[in-house]
């Protein structure tokens, strides 16, 4: 019996999560035994409008193939109103980036509070899929970090 | 002197890049820049100055040195390969083979520039004489004579054809390679008579540039206190955004920064052309000993017109190729500085 | 243009003013720069004509931070930048006094080289206030003659309107200049499929070389130091080094100045490769437009910008995928 090594696409994918939400949204999951690919690399945030555009476009440079954003609902930021902030800027760099030519599923914005632990899993299990079909990312990203 | 008519020019391209590298003026979304030629290149030698010039293909704009890479716990470096193939670098205009000659002062002397080094010695410059020049320039002041710059090879385009003449061994063997492809053939008299007709002509015009007259007395290296100390600076710097136009667009502007990109992999070290415009520039550990812009822009000019000329037997770092003067968002340039500083001397320009 | 010399005396003389902030007739007639002049004396070669596109707002930061008040020249389209930096606190009301010029629609190099015009030696037909339908270009290379319309900066093609937002007294008559929609060049590329879109932006970008020019002219732009200045993010500040750097650079600048963008269109009159910047920043605005209503930088000193506020009822970003 022989095994073929096949050349499967694996997405790196960052998702930002607030602290206060769906950071802890990713934890019920975990301990609830929700699974969702690994491929999704999680960077805690203090609140979703501390992601800067910068960040997304910086990790699409290093190499991300999509970019998801996780935060409190609107009305529920636990510092009040960081996410409606979140909330327009996203749309506007998202805008943005369509406008250039990048495909738009490969940015998304998803509200997940601390007890939508199925939320979580089920969000991050579709924006992988997402960016499965898209394939990899071509049009963002520095050749010098391409190997 | 040989020649090729002006249909055949792809072909001659096609020859010469199936042999080495060839870059020449390229037009990409309206502006005409040199790029490497492939087919489908917009080629474009109808433009007296490209953007930037011809200073990028021996020098470019950035680079990579070295890469440090991490093979467990060892950590090696892997150097960038030196130029080793030759390449053609066709169209650059007299002032652009001039501001060669400026950057060789600067990387060929001791500690000679390895990379830069290794690209003029891979070079092979075919330059083009000019026609039609514009008000901007001033290449003669700089002792550059536009309708016969000297490179490996010079050529003129005539309505009907490109006249080709080798004037150095490099370009010899360049011509003897075209010509055995049976591109290049023997030019005629009247091919001749044509070419210096066309000589005549642009020399003619430069004559009555409006910057042909352009004094630089006064400028050189025993001017140093006096023109650095003059309270003109404060003056003619206001309207500077402190932009980098000048400095990228110019031959010979030879500044360059040291830098490093982490790839994720490794990190690269690279160098990048640099601006004196910038607030970063020449920036140390203890700080910047430039801190106004003005004391910046003061630099450009100073060593342009100063500094070089007084460590180099008096050539000048400014080959009067006008592009600073086109370019300039607000306007200033070294003509300007030049005409401003002769006014003062003069006292017709008061309180300028 | 006289009338503005002799205001500018006035001013000077009874002590209003300690300086003059203008611009200065070049050595070819249309080559002017931003000036500051200190005395009567200087005055003399004050100019302001066609060619006087520069938006002196800018140039108010640093004249903010002198002692005494500083007379400024603004154009209509100068006074929403000066609003805006207002708004900021970046220049002080105080320190200014606005003289609004008139404005005929300034004019670009660019676009008259463009259109075979070269080698000039003198020109013709930009006076400032009387502005005539055809420039006259006398070139080394003979007489050549181009329409006013067609020699002016795409800005002016689509002039927010000839009224002063701030000004302490007017001189001088304007035209309207208006003939082309706004956000039509916006709405062409739009309609390109996401290949073309991506292609042309490519292409565009990949002319960038990173010489700032296009920050260090925003009036928008006013930060002490430029995030891509510093040293921190590893970041090619000055290095035109893969397309990825240029297009990051220009995203993130147009939205560091989203909201606060006056559509004042130096960025596309002074890039020196000649890339339509604006481009970007007219693309937000009009998102601006559509997603949270008309809104106008620089129209008024207090109200607050669209990305400092917001409304619970906001679009979603999702809205971007489902319209497609």
């Amino acid at each position: 019996m022989s095994i073929e090594a096949k050349e499967e696409f694996r997405p790196k994918i960052v998702a930002f999560c607030c602290n206060w939400c769906s950071y802890a949204g990713a934890d019920l999951a975990g301990s609830s035994r929700l699974s969702y690919p690994a491929d999704v690399k999680i960077i805690r945030v203090p609140c979703s409008c501390r992601v800067n555009p910068m960040f997304i476009l910086r990790a699409f440079e290093k190499g991300a193939d999509g970019v998801i954003l996780c935060g409190c609902h609107p009305g529920d930021c636990h510092y009040s109103t960081g996410n409606f902030y979140a909330r327009r800027r996203m749309t506007l760099l998202f805008s943005m980036l369509d406008y250039l030519g990048v495909e738009n599923g490969r940015t998304r914005v998803e509200w997940v509070s601390a007890a939508e632990g199925v939320k979580f899993s089920t969000t991050m299990n579709e924006f992988v899929a997402k960016i499965h079909s898209l394939g990899k990312n071509v049009r963002l990203g520095d050749i010098r970090c391409k190997d | 002197m040989k020649k090729i008519v002006k249909e055949n020019l792809p072909a001659l391209f096609r020859a010469i890049a199936a042999q080495q590298d060839l870059f020449l003026p390229i037009k990409t979304a309206g502006q005409t820049n040199f790029g490497l030629w492939t087919e489908e290149a917009e080629v474009d030698l109808e433009t007296l100055k490209t953007v930037k010039s011809g200073k990028d293909m021996f020098f470019p704009q950035s680079e990579t040195l070295y890469t440090c890479l991490k093979d467990d716990k060892k950590i090696y470096i892997k150097p960038e390969a030196l130029q080793d193939r030759n390449f053609v670098a066709f169209g650059m205009k007299g002032c652009d083979v001039k501001g060669l000659e400026v950057l060789d002062r600067v990387f060929l002397a001791d500690p000679v520039d390895t990379f830069y080094a290794a690209r003029r010695k891979h070079g092979i410059i075919v330059a083009m004489a000019c026609n039609e020049p514009e008000t901007s320039c001033f290449c003669k002041v700089f002792g550059v004579d536009c309708a016969e710059p000297s490179a490996d090879v010079a050529v003129w385009l005539t309505s009907t054809a490109l006249c080709w003449k080798a004037q150095t061994e490099k370009g010899e063997a360049l011509t003897a390679t075209l010509t055995a492809a049976g591109l290049l053939e023997e030019a005629t008299e009247a091919d001749l008579h044509h070419v210096e007709g066309e000589k005549a002509v642009t020399r003619a015009i430069v004559e009555k540039l409006p910057y042909m007259n352009l004094s630089l007395e006064g400028w050189n290296g025993e001017a140093l206190n006096e023109k650095f100390n003059s309270p003109l600076w404060e003056k003619l710097y206001k309207g500077c955004l402190a932009c980098g136009t000048c400095t990228f667009v110019c031959p010979t502007c030879q500044c360059y920064d040291i830098k490093d990109y982490k790839t994720g992999t490794g990190v690269q070290r690279y160098r990048c052309w640099d601006s004196c415009m910038y607030s970063d520039f020449t920036m140390m550990a203890h700080g910047n000993n430039r801190t106004s812009q003005m004391q910046r822009y003061r630099q450009r000019f100073m060593h342009k017109l100063i500094y070089f000329p007084a460590n180099n037997d008096g050539m000048y770092s400014c080959v009067g190729c006008g592009r600073c003067v086109e370019k300039c968002p607000s306007s200033l340039n070294i003509v300007k500085v030049i005409k401003a500083f002769a006014a003062e001397k003069t006292n017709e320009g008061g309180a300028r | 243009m006289q009338r503005l010399i002799d205001r500018a005396k006035e001013l000077l003389a009874d002590g209003t003013v300690v300086r003059v902030l203008g611009w200065k007739a070049g050595d070819m007639g249309y080559n002017p720069e931003p000036a500051m002049f200190d005395n009567a004396a200087e005055l003399r070669n004050f100019v302001y004509d066609g060619f006087c596109g520069a938006n002196l707002s800018k140039f108010m930061i640093e004249a903010s931070k002198l002692e005494g008040k500083t007379l400024v020249f603004l154009k209509p389209c100068d006074t929403y930048s000066f609003n805006q930096l207002i708004k900021e606190h970046r220049v002080d009301r105080d320190k200014a006094y606005i003289i609004g010029v008139g404005c005929q629609g300034k004019l670009s190099m660019e676009k008259i080289k463009s259109m075979g015009v070269k080698a000039i030696e003198s020109v013709s037909g930009a006076d400032a206030f009387d502005a005539a339908e055809e420039l006259t270009f006398e070139t080394l290379y003979g007489e050549k003659t181009v329409a006013y319309k067609d020699a002016m900066l795409q800005r002016c093609h689509v002039c927010k309107g000839k009224e002063h937002m701030i000004y302490d007294e007017l001189l001088g008559e304007s035209k309207d200049t208006k003939d082309a929609d706004r956000f039509a060049e916006v709405e062409r590329i739009e309609a390109m499929s996401p290949e073309e879109r991506f292609a042309f932006f490519q292409a565009e970008l990949s002319k960038c070389i990173r010489c700032n020019a296009c920050r260090n002219v925003c009036p928008a732009c006013s930060c002490r130091k430029c995030i891509f200045d510093g040293t921190k993010y590893d970041s090619a500040q000055k290095a035109n080094t893969t397309s990825f750097e240029e297009k990051m650079f220009h995203i993130i600048r147009a939205f560091h100045v989203a909201g606060r963008c006056t559509d004042c269109g130096e960025c596309s009159r002074v890039c020196p490769q000649g890339i339509p910047l604006h481009l970007f920043n007219r693309k937000f605005i009009k998102d601006i437009e559509t997603f949270y209503g008309e809104y106008q930088a620089g129209a008024d000193t207090d109200s607050k910008g669209p990305l400092t506020s917001y409304t619970f009822d906001d679009v979603e970003p999702s809205i971007v995928a489902e319209r497609g």
